[in-house]
């Protein structure tokens, strides 16, 4: 048994929020499951350890009666997180693990206390302690950064340039297929969307998943109703311009200024590992966490979390995945900040970026400064300029009162007649009601993103009302 | 990227170009000098419209702004009772997917809604802003839960509803907060009920009513007479709030109103005041049919029941035509016999008391239509006294369950305590498969002995090996209404025991499970309540 700071361990360890446990949860019916589970009544044997000193991190534990006779053994090891359940559910985090932290993070309520049943500290039994040790082992054994890829740079460097001839010869290929349904027109075939994802499949091939999507993107819009000509010849124009910016990274390293060439090469879908990112320079800053959204598309989920730093004034986006039932790795409560240092991706305009080591545990965050309508427009068009195919551009709004109305939705300055009209595509969503619900007329202080086709809110804070910094997720 | 750009083209123009195709429509761009393909330099063209377009995005004009919310000075209910709400919520929707399935051993949160809501109302707190869309869309699915949802919700909701076409319920029946401040204002309550929309306006009546049924009364007769028949209906029965004797002289002008419901309704607001002339005329009538009978070897009663309903009956609500399957003469002694104040038969039958009264035998096969209408009658006069005669002792295990009337509407008339008593017996003797609808009748949580009963009777039948599924609305119950602090005494039940040979099979494991349901829900709810008052 290795020797542990038992005692002490809420010093150390703060107990997270509900919200950020039912982060974690892979889909809606778990965040239902396990706060359902999150009762005493079901668990028994719970207890929770500080970090051992041979590096396995702070864990809870605890066994949930089940249907069968044998209780689930159920254990978390928070600093990952990891699971560990021995149910057969093949959701990750299975309900019992989200159960358990919820019951956990509720644990600094007096009534557990009172009534004995709140999760409290103690000695991780033998199943907790060899499951940490496993995967302390595992830990060691797998090599700190650098795959075997690195090991050749040679064959490195023959895999880049195939790429980079696979993923020119795909522009070539779309610029030829947009100019010949320019030639015969937008109107013919328009009811065809499966010739795009012909061609999104044929820009997969290519190596190029950028161009995938944008592609796959022009297959919908003449089916969306309205104006639908002018915004495909818009993502056209958009597009064609990647398409060029391509070929023009094939023509050779000065054909584009450095910054926009990263740019083009993230658009089209070159990525940078994160390990990679981080071992060059990092940004410490105190990072306001402003959102937290997941997006699903098949089997897969994308997260998107927007930080900013509180020194430096800079917006960041974290990028994580999640696929098959499992959610994505990272989850950062909303509204709080996180110590911690960040890379961001190479670009015109810095903005994806790689979490890298946190310091301590997230502290509770304060209201960010905003600007009003006018100036989050013209910062959009600054980004605009160095990155055109900025789909969404982070801002802070301050002094906006919400006016729903059937119409169309607008985030209007308090003082001036100046508006931004709410994205059309997110009308439907419930948590517009709830941003007019807390701002009741009154004006707020909202985080979203601009695009340009409007506003997209995702976390508001209420004026005044005592208690600021209180971040409201939309 | 170079572009030979004379002057910007018209958006429109370029558009006009894409979609007819560039081979029958030359775009307005000059050809550039790196390609003379026309679609390429459409393309171009394009794409630094868009750039531009979208960089140079100005602000729009802003829409109307909705007046601020009013108010709400009430205090937020504390964080951990905030959480609770919000998971409570959260919950609401998912009881589709288990619905259909085995509950297992966690409590169903959506069921602890309603009485999360009445608690937090009766500590006067107020929903948190960004609680209120999900706590009306609850609210909007389940009518039960308005009242006290609407309240919590308070001013903002309203205001809320007002923009949002799904949420108009609340101006409906949740109007409650301007009616309720109209109330106090005599000048801002003759403008509601002179411009308002029907539901406020009922809404204004029963506040108005509650505070001084004079006033009520005042602005009901101010309009009635323009008023539609199917409003009347429902503005005079708003009267049943502060019912007392001054209502009587325009209840009885009522009684001869044009239609019918309205008239039916007049006359059963008058029966339930004691001293009204109505009631004295119904009491005339009963007394003719019913009297004591000393002619024979004890005493009894004898039922004349009427042969005839004439028009006066008519006038005072006595419904002419029986339903299908009811004798005539039958159904004129019970209307004219659940009318009359219960006052009038003690000095009938020669001092006795109802109890006495009840006991008594009833000549020729009346005795049903009689206590039946007793039982109505103490049920509309809120008599305790007869209410307790009519429903007799719980009966005992071997004798059939007869009572004449609904025993769980004549309990709801005595006092909580003796309820309690009451079903608990009643458990004691017959165990739970009848006693669900009298529970249903009992004061929430349950008062003791009745929790005790509950599980007693829960655990007698797990011993019997019973099948369990039977006993799950009784279960159901239990978890809402049993008083928390009995979670400790279910603890030894639930543990799984072996089938007994005639079980139903898996019954052990079922009980076990939800007996480890039961508590938890009950642990829960005690929580629940702490967190509220933290």
């Amino acid at each position: 048994m290795v020797a542990r700071t038992v005692v002490g361990m809420e010093d150390t360890e703060q107990r997270w929020s509900a919200e950020q446990v039912l982060a974690l949860a892979p889909d809606a019916a778990s965040q239902k499951a396990g706060t359902r589970l999150a009762v005493p009544g079901p668990w028994s044997g719970t207890g929770t350890a500080g970090a051992s000193e041979d590096g396995g991190g702070a864990v809870v534990w605890g066994l949930c009666a089940g249907s069968g006779s044998r209780p689930y053994r159920t254990a978390v090891d928070l600093t990952g997180p990891a699971f560990n359940c021995t149910c057969p559910s093949r959701k990750f985090p299975c309900k019992h693990a989200v159960g358990l932290l919820l019951l956990w993070a509720r644990g600094d309520a007096a009534t557990d206390a009172d009534s004995g049943t709140g999760i409290g500290p103690a000695e991780p039994p033998d199943w907790v302690a060899q499951w940490q040790a496993k995967r302390t082992a595992a830990r060691e054994k797998s090599p700190a950064g650098g795959g075997a890829g690195a090991a050749d740079p040679q064959a490195a460097r023959r895999r880049a340039e195939r790429r980079a001839q696979r993923v020119a010869a795909g522009a070539a290929e779309l610029e030829q297929r947009l100019t010949d349904q320019l030639r015969t027109g937008l109107a013919a075939g328009r009811e065809d969307q499966r010739v795009w994802d012909t061609v999104a499949a044929r820009m997969i091939d290519a190596q190029a998943p950028g161009l995938a999507a944008r592609v796959r993107e022009l297959g919908g819009i003449p089916g969306s109703g309205g104006d639908w000509p002018s915004r495909l010849l818009e993502e056209y124009g958009m597009l064609h311009l990647l398409a060029r910016g391509c070929l023009a990274l094939d023509a050779g390293p000065d054909a584009l200024p450095g910054a926009l060439s990263d740019t083009v090469r993230s658009r089209v879908g070159y990525t940078t590992a994160a390990a990679e990112l981080l071992a060059g320079p990092t940004l410490r800053d105190s990072w306001l966490v402003l959102a937290q959204q997941d997006s699903t598309e098949g089997t897969m989920t994308t997260r998107r979390i927007w930080l900013r730093g509180a020194r430096s004034g800079r917006p960041a986006l974290l990028l994580s995945f999640g696929a098959a039932g499992r959610a994505p790795e990272v989850s950062l409560p909303v509204g709080r900040s996180l110590d911690a240092e960040l890379a961001y991706h190479p670009g015109a305009v810095p903005l994806r970026a790689a979490l890298g080591p946190q310091h301590g545990s997230p502290t509770p965050g304060h209201l960010p400064p905003g600007v009003p309508v006018g100036e989050a427009l013209s910062g959009y068009g600054e980004a605009l300029r160095a990155d055109p195919w900025l789909d969404e551009w982070p801002v802070v709004l301050s002094g906006v009162v919400p006016i729903p109305d059937p119409g169309g939705w607008q985030l209007a300055d308090v003082d001036t007649d100046s508006a931004l009209p709410v994205d059309p595509r997110r009308l439907g969503r419930p948590g517009l009601w709830r941003l007019a619900a807390v701002s009741g007329g009154h004006p707020v202080t909202v985080f979203g993103t601009v695009g340009h086709r409007g506003f997209t809110p995702l976390t508001t804070w209420p004026a005044g009302d005592g208690r600021a910094g209180e971040a409201v997720a939309l | 990227m170079t572009i030979t750009e004379h002057t910007a083209p018209a958006w429109e123009e370029l558009v006009s170009a894409a979609l007819l195709g560039t081979t029958r429509r030359r775009p307005p761009v000059g050809v550039g000098h790196e390609h003379d393909d026309a679609a390429f330099a459409l393309l171009d063209a394009a794409a630094v419209a868009t750039v531009r377009r979208r960089a140079g995005l100005l602000p729009a004009r802003s829409a109307p702004r909705p007046a601020p919310a009013p108010d709400d000075p009430r205090p937020l209910p504390p964080p951990a009772a905030q959480a609770r709400l919000r998971a409570l919520l959260n919950d609401r929707t998912g009881n589709g997917a288990s619905a259909g399935g085995r509950r297992g051993s966690t409590p169903s949160l959506g069921e602890l809604l309603p009485q999360w809501l009445a608690a937090a109302g009766q500590h006067g707190y107020r929903a948190p802003d960004a609680a209120l869309p999900d706590l009306l869309d609850a609210a909007r699915a389940r009518t039960d839960l308005r009242p006290d949802a609407l309240t919590l919700a308070g001013p903002r909701a309203l205001w809320l509803a007002e923009l949002n076409p799904d949420w108009k319920f609340a101006l409906r029946s949740g109007n409650r907060g301007a009616a309720g401040d109209a109330a106090a204002d005599p000048e801002a309550a003759r403008r509601l009920w002179e411009e308002g929309l029907f539901a406020e306006r009922v809404a204004l009546l029963t506040s108005v009513r509650e505070r001084d049924p004079a006033a009520g009364l005042a602005l009901l007769g101010s309009s009635w007479a323009q008023e539609r028949a199917e409003d009347r209906l429902l503005f005079l029965d708003a009267l049943r709030t502060g019912l007392g004797r001054d209502d009587e002289p325009f209840l009885e002008r009522s009684l001869t109103d044009r239609s019918r419901n309205v008239r039916a309704t007049a006359a059963e607001l008058l029966s339930a005041l004691p001293g009204s002339a109505l009631a004295h005329r119904m009491a005339e009538r009963a007394l003719s049919c019913v009297s004591l009978d000393r002619t024979g070897v004890g005493p009894r009663i004898a039922v004349e029941a009427p042969y005839a309903c004439d028009p006066a009956m008519e006038r005072d609500g006595v419904a002419a035509s029986p339903p299908p399957g009811r004798g005539e003469r039958a159904w004129w002694l019970g209307q004219l016999a659940d009318s009359s104040p219960l006052g009038v038969w003690p000095a009938q039958f020669g001092g006795r008391t109802p109890g006495q009264i009840v006991a008594l035998p009833v000549a020729d096969d009346w005795q049903p239509d009689l206590h039946a209408a007793w039982c109505r009658a103490a049920v509309r006069q809120r008599d305790a006294e007869w209410a307790r005669a009519l429903l007799g002792p719980p009966p005992v295990p071997a004798g059939a369950v007869t009572t004449a009337g609904d025993p769980a509407k004549l309990l709801s008339v005595l006092p909580e305590g003796e309820r309690a008593v009451w079903v608990a017996e009643f458990i004691a003797g017959h165990g739970l498969s009848e006693a669900f609808q009298l529970l249903g009748a009992c004061a929430v949580p349950w008062a003791e002995p009745l929790g005790r009963a509950v599980v007693d009777a829960l655990d007698i039948a797990r011993e019997a090996g019973s099948y369990p599924w039977s006993f799950s609305g009784v279960m159901g119950l239990a978890e809402r209404c049993l008083d928390p602090a009995l979670a400790d005494r279910l603890e030894p039940l639930t543990t799984t025991q072996e089938d007994p040979g005639d079980a139903s099979p898996g019954a052990g494991s079922y009980w076990s499970e939800a007996f480890q349901r039961l508590i938890t829900t009950l642990r829960l709810r005690a929580t629940m309540r702490t967190e509220l008052q933290q």
